[in-house]
């Protein structure tokens, strides 16, 4: 896999390889049974999960809700630790058992969590949650170095004036607002990844590209390895060079954005796209908007998942090795694969 | 279908009484809706789309107050006229055993010859009208639904208190009919809600809202809490019953993009009024309003280059002290100094007779002489774009 690893990093013109990089994650939760003497049940929610992240780029993570993608930004933020498979930092394996180990590790990777109106704590100020890990990773001596810092931070996510942001409350802030102090939040850290976890969906439509685009500016101007979780397709499209399809837990598809968008391979890429709205419809003089769905129906449950490839139940292109085994990754070149029988089975 | 008004609403005023200042959600919006017609309400939140929405069904509470305008709502003369064996033998039922309240009956029926204010109903009078008339579909599918009910008593109990006279058979035997015609399996009535998925509760609502087949269907956000997979199909779904059934639809959403596929006609709304109205492909080729064509273009595309795109600078105002003039003009990157003072009307382009209505002093002989063009506003959006970039 390391190999594969290095033949990706060679391809896609980065010579500095990948800074984190996920080697076949798998987590399973167990599942508290009634019975003592029942079987152990669990839920299979990541299935062999491999990513690189490379810096100043932004990959995205596309899938339904239930899709494991969460899990997986919460596995490489330290938060769950994986049944299996490990997490390279800088091509190292990373130690995240430890305390001290875990400090060192989140002072490079920080999280942005989805919910700015829960992710603050309403009874401290924006001072508070910025001075907080300025201070828990040593980055300032004294109280002038701190504000210095704090009012820095507040002016690189567009809060401004800074000074009378910083003793403003989580309440007195809006929602873009609250998401830019998070964002703030993770960039006071000076980290090299960001992970991203639906940093828009609970925000306005007018300004969700506002955040977007303040999550591209501090991607170009500190050199950050951004991962980008949505459930939108399109602004997966607007927003990262590559894109990874997800499906219950298993990775299906992945490549250069604009590829997997206008040219999905695996049925459920081609499922989502079908499905997401599109006004282009409109343009094309037809009136006929995509209602034909290839495949109905939803995640399967994932305390008993299906065999071999999860997606075989609402596969329109079902064949009878799909409920054997699952497909290992075909190359498609070009950066591009899928995991999909219908394209190879990934040399095995 | 015939194509009358079903609903119209004139100069509809709701406030939200607060000590600290009145707010002023929903201001003078006026609008009419057709029969059979799916008419998009879309906007950011805050822009008074579901204040709209509660006012029509008189679901307000203090301290929200209707400080001004009519409802009108013209009914069916009679409601037999619906082909739809699903509902013939139900609806007939009601019709001719309501015999209950047969002095009321009589009444209401003199007075659905004309239309009538449903701001002046009576809280009797409107229980009977709500569900009949005008069903309401929630936007959160989970809190909507009584977690110790099973689906099918839910659906029943409509049934039971709009259909006394229903036996329990035939009340089952609706229930049935109702999960079909959604697309879930009969023998989900007894299921709790807990054992559904986010889309089959969400249909489940639907079910209940269209139990006593409804004129009207408010759909305050139906779809946002679920995958875009799902989406898709209740989406369809609801076409496809709208083609059956006839009803129309009150369809209350942010996502533009939805809507533009889904709608016939939308309304956009801005700090409480609608500020332009358009069938969705005039809205689409050519958004009149700075602010429609900001929000048209929130949402990246599928297609074509990937080029950067701006959103609207700025937030929402604060509703208790709204900007004088055009209430978007701080916001706007193509206001002049009329935006600052004079509130723009809805009015339709340069006395032409077409169905686009904007309020927006842009498209006024008498203060700009030459509108801009769709591209003269991409440009000043892009200009934004670069603005941003710099800083």
């Amino acid at each position: 896999m390391n190999k594969l690893a290095q033949l990706e990093g060679a391809n896609t013109r980065h010579d500095a390889g990948p800074i984190l990089e996920a080697v076949h994650l798998r987590k399973m939760f167990p599942v508290r049974s009634l019975n003592p003497f029942g079987t152990k049940q669990a839920v299979h929610a990541v299935e062999d999960t491999s990513l690189a992240l490379h810096p100043g780029r932004a990959t995205a993570l596309v899938g339904e809700s239930g899709s494991g993608k969460t899990t997986v930004a919460r596995l490489l933020a330290g938060l769950y630790t994986p049944t299996s498979g490990t997490i390279l930092f800088r091509g190292e394996p990373a130690k995240l058992t430890d305390g001290s180990h875990l400090r060192t590790y989140r002072r490079h990777v920080q999280l942005i969590l989805q919910d700015p109106f829960s992710s603050l704590n309403p009874v401290h100020n924006v001072h508070y949650h910025l001075a907080r890990p300025l201070h828990i990773y040593k980055h300032v001596r004294n109280k002038a170095q701190e504000t210095e810092q704090i009012l820095s931070l507040l002016n690189r996510v567009n809060l401004s004036p800074a000074e009378q942001f910083i003793q403003k409350f989580p309440h007195q802030l809006s929602g873009g607002q609250r998401q830019r102090v998070s964002i703030a939040r993770a960039l006071a850290v000076q980290p090299e990844v960001l992970l991203a976890d639906e940093p828009v969906s609970m925000l306005d439509v007018s300004i969700r590209l506002d955040i977007l685009n303040l999550l591209l500016r501090l991607k170009e101007e500190e050199h950050l390895a951004l991962l980008f979780i949505t459930h939108d397709i399109a602004s997966a499209r607007y927003f990262a060079e590559d894109t990874l399809v997800m499906y219950a837990g298993q990775m299906v598809e992945g490549g250069p954005s604009d590829e997997v968008i206008q040219r999905p391979m695996h049925p459920y890429t081609q499922l989502l796209i079908s499905a997401a709205p599109d006004p282009g419809h409109l343009s094309a003089d037809n009136n006929a908007s995509a209602t034909d769905l290839p495949a109905r129906g939803e995640i399967p449950s994932l305390i008993r998942p299906p065999s071999g490839c999860r997606f075989h139940q609402r596969c329109p292109h079902a064949m009878p090795v799909c409920s054997q085994r699952f497909p290992g990754r075909t190359e498609l070149g070009g950066g591009r694969w899928t995991n999909c029988f219908l394209y190879g089975d990934g040399g095995t | 279908m015939v194509t009358s008004t079903l609903l119209e609403v004139k100069d509809l005023n709701v406030d939200y009484l607060a000590s600290n200042g009145t707010v002023h959600a929903v201001i003078d919006v006026s609008f009419s809706l057709q029969r059979g017609e799916i008419l998009g309400l879309a906007g950011e939140s805050g822009s008074g789309k579901s204040t709209l929405a509660y006012a029509i069904t008189r679901l307000l509470r203090p301290p929200a107050m209707i400080t001004g305008g009519e409802i009108l709502y013209n009914p069916r003369a009679s409601r037999d006229e619906k082909e739809d064996t699903i509902n013939r033998s139900p609806t007939h039922v009601t019709l001719t055993r309501l015999s209950k309240r047969g002095n009321q009956e009589h009444q209401k029926n003199e007075v659905e010859e004309q239309s009538m204010d449903l701001l002046q109903l009576s809280q009797a009078q409107l229980r009977d009208m709500r569900w009949d008339e005008l069903a309401i579909v929630f936007q959160s599918a989970m809190n909507a639904l009584n977690p110790v009910m099973t689906v099918g008593a839910q659906i029943m109990d409509v049934l039971r208190t709009h259909r006394p006279h229903m036996g329990p058979d035939s009340r089952k035997q609706r229930a049935i009919e109702l999960l079909q015609l959604v697309g879930i399996a009969p023998d989900r009535l007894r299921s709790y809600p807990h054992e559904l998925s986010g889309g089959m509760r969400q249909r489940a609502i639907i079910a209940i809202a269209l139990a006593l087949s409804p004129e009207i269907l408010i759909m305050d956000e139906p779809t946002t809490a679920l995958d875009v997979v799902v989406q898709r199909e209740i989406l369809t779904e609801i076409m496809r019953l709208r083609e059956k059934l006839g009803f129309s639809v009150i369809f209350i959403t942010h996502d533009l993009s939805l809507l533009l596929e889904l709608a016939d006609n939308v309304a956009i709304m801005y700090a409480g009024r609608i500020v332009e109205k358009a069938s969705r492909r005039d809205l689409y080729l050519h958004p009149y309003h700075p602010y429609s064509y900001g929000l048209l273009n929130s949402f990246p595309s599928m297609h074509g280059p990937r080029r950067k795109m701006s959103g609207i600078p700025g937030s929402p105002p604060d509703l208790r002290a709204a900007p004088p003039g055009c209430a978007f003009h701080p916001r706007c990157p193509l206001a002049f100094d009329t935006c600052r003072t004079v509130l723009p009307a809805l009015r339709s382009l340069r006395g032409e007779d077409s169905e686009q209505l904007v309020a927006c002093h842009l498209y006024d002989p008498r203060f700009n002489a030459e509108p801009p063009s769709t591209s003269d506003l991409a440009r000043k959006y892009e200009a934004l774009v670069e603005g941003s970039s710099v800083q």
